[in-house]
């Protein structure tokens, strides 16, 4: 029990393992603690930014959808506007066209008509000149009697 | 059972707790018994060799993990060692204030170390003796009893008297170094009775040194033989348990389960103390 040489011997294993210990166990040890503990919390710094940053986009993205909404009810608008505008101008235009027709065919039959009632009137006035030259018998001075069958002619 | 003597009580406990020797004698190596006029330049080798083999262990242990030590998700053994890591990182932020690189890993080394070596106790006190000495006997032809192995280190005065000197010549050398060699004398002569009147004063001076004096030589005395003490005590109980026959079976495990505390408890003490005695070194206002 007696200290002795032993004490020696131990005071320089317990140095040469402090100096050990100091150099090559203790700094990579702590340093990867403390890494890791800085990285840990830039983890939670990160995910609370990521929420964050969701939280926004998704704010973002519904306002977009709302823009979104609200033009596309707009544009139907117009499109259902424009319809309603295309459809009055088409019938406006087809009535038109009609009016057209129907005035053309009526001036078109007028025509006809006076053309086959003029041709009436020539046939009849023909055909009162050769009755009466039938009636006289005689030829009739057809120029001092033309006023009378004028006057034939016009109360056919 | 070895030819010749008796084995009797007294015997077989002197023989568990007598280290092995060794010595020169005459200029050539010698061991045991025949060392017993070499006074102090007397090794002994089983102390030696258990201490640094269990350092080295730590060492090797911490060292591997520490150089594969990843930044990303530890494995389980890193995982173990940056838990006593950190613990002993802890208590030396929470004790210590100044800036040191060296008191951290110092009472790192402080604490596993001990531990490891208090650890060797809760081996079966006959385990390795015994193997020891059936070595000595097939191998070297050597009495069995003339083979002694005492594989707890820290029941050795000199593992823990070295250790506590280590801390000592620490505290004295945070001392100059944060005070300087005037301000470490001033320190050991004008307190606790320090006056105005400087004559007087003095006269103080030798009261005061002598009563620093104690208090600072108590300070590894004490450290010394804690751990010293507890150990020895320890061992002595598990020697004289396992003298007693079959009934040391339940006896043997209640004292080893205690034990396991008492082990963890000095190897934490000694730690806490060389942390507070070399913050109490550096730590100016006194």
């Amino acid at each position: 029990m007696n200290l002795n040489a032993t004490l020696l011997g131990e005071l320089i294993a317990f140095t040469v393992f402090v100096l050990f210990c100091m150099k090559f166990v203790w700094p990579p040890l702590m340093n990867a603690i403390e890494t890791r503990q800085q990285k840990i919390a830039d983890g939670l710094a990160a995910s609370d930014r990521a929420e964050k940053d969701l939280a926004l986009a998704q704010d973002k993205a519904k306002d977009q959808l709302k823009d979104a909404k609200a033009q596309a009810a707009e544009i139907i608008e117009q499109a259902r506007k424009r319809e309603a505008k295309m459809i009055e101008e088409a019938a406006q235009k087809a009535n038109a066209e009609r009016d057209n027709i129907l005035a053309q065919t009526k001036a078109e039959v007028e025509a006809e008509r006076n053309r086959l009632r003029e041709d009436l009137r020539k046939q009849v006035a023909a055909l009162a000149v050769a009755g009466a030259e039938r009636i006289l018998q005689r030829s009739i001075d057809e120029a001092a009697h033309s006023d009378i069958l004028e006057k034939l002619v016009q109360e056919l | 059972m070895a030819a010749g003597e008796e084995l009797t009580l007294s015997s077989h406990i002197q023989h568990h707790l007598t280290n092995a020797k060794m010595c020169t004698v005459d200029g050539s190596i010698a061991f045991n018994k025949a060392c017993s006029e070499a006074g102090f330049w007397t090794w002994h080798v089983d102390t030696l060799a258990w201490s640094i083999g269990l350092g080295i262990l730590f060492l090797w242990i911490f060292h591997n993990v520490a150089k594969k030590s990843t930044v990303g998700v530890p494995g389980k053994l890193q995982c173990f060692v940056e838990m006593v890591v950190e613990f002993v990182a802890a208590n030396v932020k929470d004790t210590y204030h100044g800036k040191s690189k060296l008191i951290a890993p110092l009472a790192l080394t402080i604490f596993v170390w001990v531990f490891l070596m208090n650890l060797m106790d809760l081996v079966p006190v006959d385990f390795l003796p015994a193997f020891a000495g059936f070595v000595g006997e097939t191998a070297f032809g050597m009495d069995s009893h003339d083979v002694y192995m005492k594989i707890v280190p820290t029941t050795d005065i000199n593992m823990t008297a070295a250790l506590a000197v280590g801390v000592f010549l620490l505290m004295i050398g945070y001392s100059i170094r944060i005070k300087g060699v005037l301000g470490f004398i001033k320190e050991l002569t004008l307190h606790p009775f320090s006056t105005k009147n400087i004559p007087l004063q003095i006269v103080l001076i030798p009261f005061n040194l002598l009563l620093e004096l104690i208090a600072l030589v108590a300070k590894p005395f004490s450290l010394a033989l804690r751990l010293f003490g507890n150990l020895y005590a320890g061992e002595m109980i598990f020697i004289l348990i396992g003298a007693i026959g079959l009934a040391q079976l339940p006896l043997h495990f209640v004292w080893a389960v205690f034990h396991i505390l008492v082990i963890v408890l000095q190897a934490f003490v000694f730690m806490m103390l060389t942390i507070v005695y070399l913050s109490m070194a550096s730590s100016d206002n006194h």
